[in-house]
């Protein structure tokens, strides 16, 4: 394309990027339409690609398209495989999407649609994008290296330990808190715990059939394992009609969270292929269907928002969670935005199979641009709804009411019309009994994507059907998050126990893998018990204690970046990663404030537990909030000794009293330049 | 190197179009690399082997300490 015409195309992209911005930002008093955020969204990205990811290819990493990588150098055809760019892009985006960008929104919505929506684009374009990429690209440059590993070796001993600590905390929070999502969808609904029940054996069916009868012909068995589940999804139905099967399947938040604190046990013992392999397929498989299902339903229907941009809740009084817009919108977008998590993946799996150096860019940059687009989608699906409605589904018993007329009357007082008649109605036609005090954002969501799937494709009649299409997908995702980070956390509880002693190092050894599934499944059980009974529904605790956690370890991932930029000398540009490191830390440090110190007992964890007390209620119940303080200040006061240890890390390369030199491997040169001009 | 054996490298034609076929290649090569395919099919011509429940099995086992500690994102 000639220059001119390159040029004039982009300023219209801007343009129109900037149009749709002042749309969303500016409209007062009347609905837009959905595909405002859309276009807001992609053509942001868009100009965050092309010029904002080159300059920091060009001029902070300088990408060497000659410097052969270690998936090219250490190719060993099992984990350094030299693979196409494209393949890795979706490798990598399968391996980053989770929850946590299709809650997070949903949660943040209370504020309305326009703080979180403006924070997924501009954090994500500015924040995690970047921290992305550059963590991709150090871990490309040490050899596929961790970030625990990284911290170790480019900031200290300190930034080894905290990154360890933060990981494990982050994993254990993070399955409470997405452990109490699946049980609020699935209490007293018999047609979504059937449904979900029957994907365990259709996990296992699927594990035989991929080992015994088409071994490695997994796409095969994934389809097979869909079709399987969409039938338990009918089936769901017959089974909340039918009052004997029913009431079998019609269980209370109590019983679900233990059945679930079983199956993560057994989850985590059971061997891989039998269970955690086929379910792992069949969720990547659902995830991606749905996420691009929706992605289309969005377009083709274009959907107005019925949410406000900014609702009387961005003052903190949120029944949702507690907390004003800042910090609070950004703790509970998360991953939507910048997800610390993230930082593990890019340093994992992906860079060990990158080919050439300025594939990261895409890989790295572009994958979080597409988890972002995601998280805008969720942001559409909790909008979509009637204020009222959202607030209906959203709002904990502890603040509304238990009776449907009392909580629809509170609700009314806010300013969101909503009756009781409406809300029987809504949940008769998704084929629950009710829809209610369902906080944690899942069912939620699921109501918002029904509407728009029902609007696109086979009308109101369907819409039960996709309704819990949408919890089962969610509640499968989720469920395999739990045996899949149980036993992610059960090996790095093995490793560490094993420098007390050997045996218990030994991941194969029975008595070791027993012990340390047994804590790890404790410790998010405890959250869990602990959410679901909570009188505020868990979620105002659980969500940022996991957001928290979340932004601490981008707070590391981006001290680690930092780090090294000062150290290979282009501390001219250190303010790419600086900035997002300031910001994370303004925003999780006062968040950290608030939910330990605050005053307001909605907010405060210690306020709360003095109410508490003062109330004599159960000591469990203030020992939990106090547990919760602690795990807050811990986290903070460790990532604080890694803030200060990579400060003087990098002042004493900036004032020359220590060499800048990074931990990089030796420049090889990469013949597969040669073999592509060949 | 093995890039050269994946079905995947989707070229532009000389209009700069992708050819739909291409596509759906790239889109199957991508699915293929998600869930396994092509790690067991690396395996196979790694060590010569046909495809079989034994030969699985041994694929399962070698990849299963980095599946176990591979972690689900957030």
């Amino acid at each position: 394309m000639p220059r001119i015409l390159r040029v004039l195309f982009w300023i219209a992209v801007s343009v129109l990027g900037a149009l749709a911005l002042a749309t969303i930002a500016l409209h007062r008093g009347e609905q837009i339409n959905a595909l405002w955020l859309v276009v807001a969204a992609v053509a942001t990205y868009a100009v965050g690609y092309r010029f904002y990811s080159s300059f920091i290819s060009a001029k902070v990493l300088a990408l060497d398209p000659l410097r052969a990588t270690p998936a090219e150098r250490l190719d060993n055809g099992r984990d350094f495989v030299p693979t196409n760019k494209w393949v890795v892009f979706g490798h990598h985006f399968a391996a980053i999407a989770g929850p946590g960008p299709l809650v997070g929104p949903v949660l943040a919505a209370q504020f309305g649609y326009l703080p979180g929506t403006l924070w997924i684009i501009a954090g994500a374009v500015l924040g995690g994008c970047v921290q992305d990429f550059v963590i991709l690209l150090f871990s490309v440059r040490r050899d596929g290296k961790s970030l625990t590993e990284m911290a170790k070796s480019e900031i200290g001993r300190v930034g080894g330990v905290v990154a360890y600590v933060a990981v494990l905390s982050i994993i254990v929070i993070l399955l409470g808190a997405t452990a109490l999502i699946v049980v609020n969808a699935l209490k007293s609904s018999p047609w979504g715990t059937f449904t979900i029940a029957m994907t365990m054996p259709i996990a296992v069916l699927m594990g035989v059939y991929l080992r015994r009868i088409r071994p490695g012909k997994v796409l095969e068995t994934s389809v097979l394992g869909f079709v399987l589940v969409l039938a338990a999804i009918f089936g769901g139905q017959w089974v909340s009609e039918t009052p004997s099967w029913a009431a079998i399947f019609t269980l209370t938040a109590p019983t679900l969270a233990i059945l679930i604190i079983v199956y993560g046990f057994a989850a985590s013992s059971l061997p891989v292929w039998l269970l955690l392999a086929p379910r792992d397929y069949l969720s990547t498989f659902v995830k991606l269907g749905t996420i691009s299902l929706l992605a289309v339903g969005i377009v083709a229907l274009r959907p107005s928002l019925h949410m406000p941009p900014l609702t009387r809740f961005a003052d903190g009084s949120g029944p949702v969670f507690a907390g004003t817009i800042f910090p609070f919108a950004f703790i509970t977008i998360a991953c939507g935005a910048v997800s610390g998590f993230h930082s593990l993946i890019s340093s994992g799996t992906t860079p060990k199979l990158i080919r050439r150096e300025p594939e990261t860019r895409m890989v790295g940059y572009g994958g979080m641009m597409a988890e972002s687009m995601v998280a805008i989608m969720a942001m559409i699906a909790a909008s979509v709804l009637q204020p009222g409605v959202y607030f209906a589904v959203n709002s904990p018993a502890g603040i509304v009411g238990q009776a449907p007329e009392a909580a629809a009357t509170t609700i009314r007082s806010w300013g969101f019309p909503v009756t009781a008649a409406q809300m029987a109605s809504l949940a008769h036609a998704v084929g629950e009994q009710t829809l209610y005090n369902r906080t944690g954002g899942a069912p939620a969501f699921a109501v918002g994507m029904a509407q728009i799937f029902s609007n696109t494709l086979g009308g109101q009649a369907v819409m039960a059907l996709w309704y819990h299409f949408a919890i089962m997908f969610e509640a499968l995702f989720i469920l395999t998050i739990i045996d899949a980070g149980t036993r992610v956390g059960r090996f790095m509880l093995q490793d560490a126990l094993g420098h007390i002693w050997k045996p218990l190092g030994r991941t194969s050894w029975y008595p070791s893998i027993l012990f340390t599934s047994a804590v790890i499944v404790a410790a998010w059980g405890n959250f869990l018990w602990q959410g679901i009974k909570d009188p505020l529904g868990g979620i105002n605790s659980l969500w940022p204690l996991f957001g928290i956690c979340n932004q601490l370890l981008a707070t590391v991932a981006l001290c680690v970046a930092t780090a090294i930029i000062v150290k290979m000398g282009r501390v001219r540009y250190v303010l790419v990663s600086l900035v997002p490191l300031c910001w994370l830390v303004a925003v999780t440090f006062t968040a950290s404030w608030h939910k330990v110190l605050d005053p307001n007992p909605r907010i405060g964890f210690l306020a709360h537990a003095r109410q508490l007390a003062a109330a004599g209620a159960n000591p469990r119940l203030i020992f939990n909030d106090r547990l919760d303080a602690a795990v807050t200040g811990v986290l903070v006061v460790m990532v604080a000794m890694i803030l200060i240890e990579s400060g003087f890390e990098c002042m004493r390369v900036i004032s020359g009293s220590k060499s800048a030199a990074t931990k990089e491997a030796p420049f090889v040169m990469t013949s597969l330049a040669m073999e592509e001009q060949a | 190197m093995k890039v050269k054996s994946l079905p995947c490298c989707a070229r532009l034609d000389s209009r700069g179009r992708l050819s739909l076929r291409e596509l759906f290649g790239l889109i199957v090569a991508v699915l293929r690399e998600i869930f396994d395919e092509s790690a067991y099919q690396r395996f196979l011509d790694r060590g010569q082997l046909q495809s079989s429940a034994r030969a699985y099995e041994i694929f399962m086992r070698e990849s299963e300490q980095a599946k176990s500690r591979r972690p689900r994102c957030c």
